[in-house]
């Protein structure tokens, strides 16, 4: 697993976890060969009445990330990232960016086998 | 004639009204259910149910074998009901809300129809009152779907048979409320005389004024709360049709399902006088009272 | 931190009321409400706006008059009815539209706008009983339950940032989309019922709901004394279901008279009513979790 996204209340690794996948701030995608980051915003899922969630998954499939790491994950949202075949870690708020991506790199963490938020 | 029983606060007495007003009819009449999240209307006609039917609407079907995942589907849809990323093609029947847009975009005809359960629709006979009502299946999110296709039943039944209906509408004044009282002659708004019987009237009346229709008031437990709402009502010329006593030996029957127009002669008066007045307000002759914001 | 919504099913049972009382009775709180299609809590706690801020959601389709040739597809594929020609020609209903944006991808003219919908307002006040965060959607909007979320957020957000451990919202009445949203992340619901049979069926409606949502539900039975046999099936129902009944509580024509005065019925002079709410909300927040 060589690209992972976190969700973030910000662009840099020193931000916060943002805890929610589908109406995140945005994505700090990071190259765990090269420990490149760049991040994408997430204002398009934001301003959607419904949806968000997948709106969201959408974009972090096409960046290419095999590894999800956030706060809680809905159940659409979950589907559609098992189905793009992206792995999900969950209940990593309170942390920030940096401290999440080491938590992973350590083997510390859990993928989750089902979405940690009930829908709506 | 189609009479649209409405109210912006819930609890005001809608039903109550509709099922009164439906039993004092003086011709073949159709007491409709739209309130489909909660209906309530059959506990108080106790109807015989003649037949039912599960209500479905379409939501995208895809043939994978056909689909190039280009996308277009997944762009046009506002409502993230199918999504293309990648290689992946996802459908969420749930969120669909039946506008057929990814079928006609797909230029593989991959597309086709398949069912989401929206509830049921049922309809039967209470004496001499007709009886039609949806009932939402629990965890199904949107009413409108479902309300639409016992509109489209109630249709049917009045081009067949002939007659007036009564509908029961949900609640509020968003878009539930409003999709119930689209396609009706006339609006009645019941509601309390406190403040926020008052306050959700106002809101209520904003809400259906630009529909054109003409509108009365209900003022059900009057003697209640203050006079706030006949000080809006004589402002915004909006006639009062029936005023309901404060009373609890009303609210003691109510609470044993009975029919409020049988509880007394001078009950039964008030909702005769109502039907008659709902079917003055319907007369071309008679000059618009409806209450514009 | 916890998140109470209180609910109802059948509307008119007392919910804003009670929630009202509880929100006076309740420490260190934020409290929502989650009725944006009705708001009615405003009236008991008298807030003043610090923030407001406009809610758009969705959008609607426009068509433009001098670049419509007539053609009408767009409304023969329009599934809701919302396209209508008249002596002006073609025009979208917008209290039909339902914002699919079908006619504007097939129009073969692009002759169909398709701006963002303003919905509502939605608001960060103060009240005599802490923040209350609160929304007006416009009168026929759309109520998807995304505006329920973003108040449930901006209250989360609220909590954390003042210290307080509690969300407390007065939810909306029915089954659908908002009710839906306001159960998200919610910690318990309170079911306010009353003894007739529309308050037994809507209750047990919404009970389903909140089981297929896995949120904990517990029961207050409103008006107790109404019809003692009706209250009585409801309690039997609660047992068989395992839904604790917090409360019974009489008919008070105290709850009026409090809401005409702009009061909560616990800021009058105590009745039995008013004595029987306190030991509600103690029994709601053991309940809840909260450490009091």
């Amino acid at each position: 697993m060589n690209r992972i996204a976190v969700t973030s209340e910000g662009p840099s690794v020193n931000d916060q976890v943002d805890p929610r996948f589908g109406r995140a701030a945005g994505f700090v995608v990071v190259d765990l060969e090269t420990m490149d980051t760049n991040y994408i915003d997430n204002g398009q899922s934001q301003v959607m009445a419904q949806g968000a969630g997948i709106q969201a998954a959408e974009l972090v499939a096409r960046a290419g990330v095999n590894c999800l790491l956030t706060g809680y994950v809905g159940p659409k949202a979950f589907q559609a990232l098992t189905a793009a075949g992206i792995k999900v870690v969950q209940n990593l708020e309170g942390l920030t960016v940096g401290a999440a991506v080491e938590r992973f790199k350590s083997g510390q963490v859990e993928m989750a086998q089902a979405a940690n938020r009930t829908g709506r | 004639m189609i009479t649209a029983v409405a109210s912006g606060k819930g609890g005001t007495g809608k039903t109550t009204v509709a099922a009164s007003l439906a039993t004092v009819w003086d011709g073949p009449v159709l007491g409709v259910d739209l309130d489909v999240e909660e209906p309530n209307l059959h506990l108080f006609l106790q109807p015989v149910i003649q037949g039912s039917q599960m209500a479905h609407m379409m939501v995208p079907a895809v043939e994978e074998a056909k689909c190039t995942y280009c996308g277009a589907c997944s762009e046009l849809c506002q409502f993230k009901a199918i999504s293309v990323f990648n290689q992946v093609i996802l459908t969420f029947p749930e969120m669909c809300h039946g506008c057929g847009g990814c079928m006609a975009i797909c230029p593989e005809k991959a597309i086709s129809s398949g069912q989401r359960e929206l509830g049921e629709i049922s309809w039967g006979r209470a004496g001499d009152v007709g009886f039609l009502a949806g009932k939402l299946r629990i965890g199904e999110a949107m009413s409108p779907p479902l309300m639409r296709m016992v509109k489209t039943r109630l249709d049917v039944m009045l081009a067949a048979e002939g007659g007036d209906a009564i509908i029961d509408a949900p609640p509020g004044v968003s878009c539930p409320a409003v999709n119930a009282v689209l396609d009706s002659d006339v609006i009645l708004l019941v509601t309390e005389p406190t403040p926020f019987g008052v306050y959700d009237f106002i809101l209520a009346c904003e809400a259906f004024a630009p529909l054109g229709k003409p509108m009365g008031a209900v003022i059900n437990r009057a003697g209640l709360g203050n006079d706030a709402i006949y000080r809006f009502c004589r402002e915004k010329g909006l006639p009062i049709l029936a005023e309901i006593p404060y009373d609890r030996a009303i609210a003691e029957a109510y609470a044993r399902g009975r029919i409020i127009a049988d509880l007394s002669a001078g009950l039964k008066s008030t909702f005769v006088a109502l039907r008659d007045r709902i079917r003055d307000l319907t007369k071309p002759s008679q000059p618009q009272k409806a209450a514009h914001a | 931190m916890r998140e109470i919504i209180i609910i109802s099913g059948k509307g008119g049972t007392g919910k804003t009321s009670l929630t009202g009382a509880f929100g006076h009775l309740a420490a260190n709180k934020i409290i929502c409400d989650l009725d944006v299609d009705a708001p009615d809590l405003h009236l008991l706690l008298q807030p003043t706006h610090e923030r407001q801020e406009e809610f758009y959601s969705g959008h609607e389709a426009e068509i433009v008059r001098d670049r419509c040739d007539g053609c009408g597809l767009c409304a023969t594929m329009c599934q809701f009815g919302a396209i209508r020609e008249n002596g002006a020609g073609f025009m979208v209903d917008p209290v039909r539209c339902e914002g699919c944006k079908v006619c504007v991808a097939f129009c073969p003219s692009e002759a169909i706008r398709f701006p963002e919908k303003h919905c509502g307002q939605w608001y960060v006040s103060a009240t005599r009983f802490g923040p209350l965060v609160h929304a007006q959607l416009f009168p026929g909007a759309e109520n998807s339950g995304r505006l329920v979320m973003i108040l449930k957020q901006q209250a989360k957000e609220l909590a954390k940032a003042r210290g307080a451990d509690l969300v407390l919202c007065d939810g909306a009445p029915g089954i659908g989309c908002p009710v839906i949203s306001s159960l998200s992340g919610a910690h318990l619901a309170v079911a306010v019922t009353e003894p007739t049979p529309s308050g037994r069926h809507d209750l047990t409606r919404v009970a389903e709901l909140c089981r297929h949502f896995q949120t904990a539900f517990a029961v207050i039975i409103n008006k107790h004394d109404l019809n003692p046999e009706e209250a009585a099936r409801i309690e039997a129902f609660c047992q068989a279901e395992s839904y604790p009944v917090i409360a019974r509580l009489p008919h008070d024509p105290l709850v009026t008279r409090a809401m005409v005065q702009g009061l909560v019925v616990t800021e009058l002079p105590e009745t039995a009513f008013s004595r029987e709410l306190g030991h509600a909300w103690t029994r709601i927040e053991a309940l809840a979790g909260l450490s009091r």
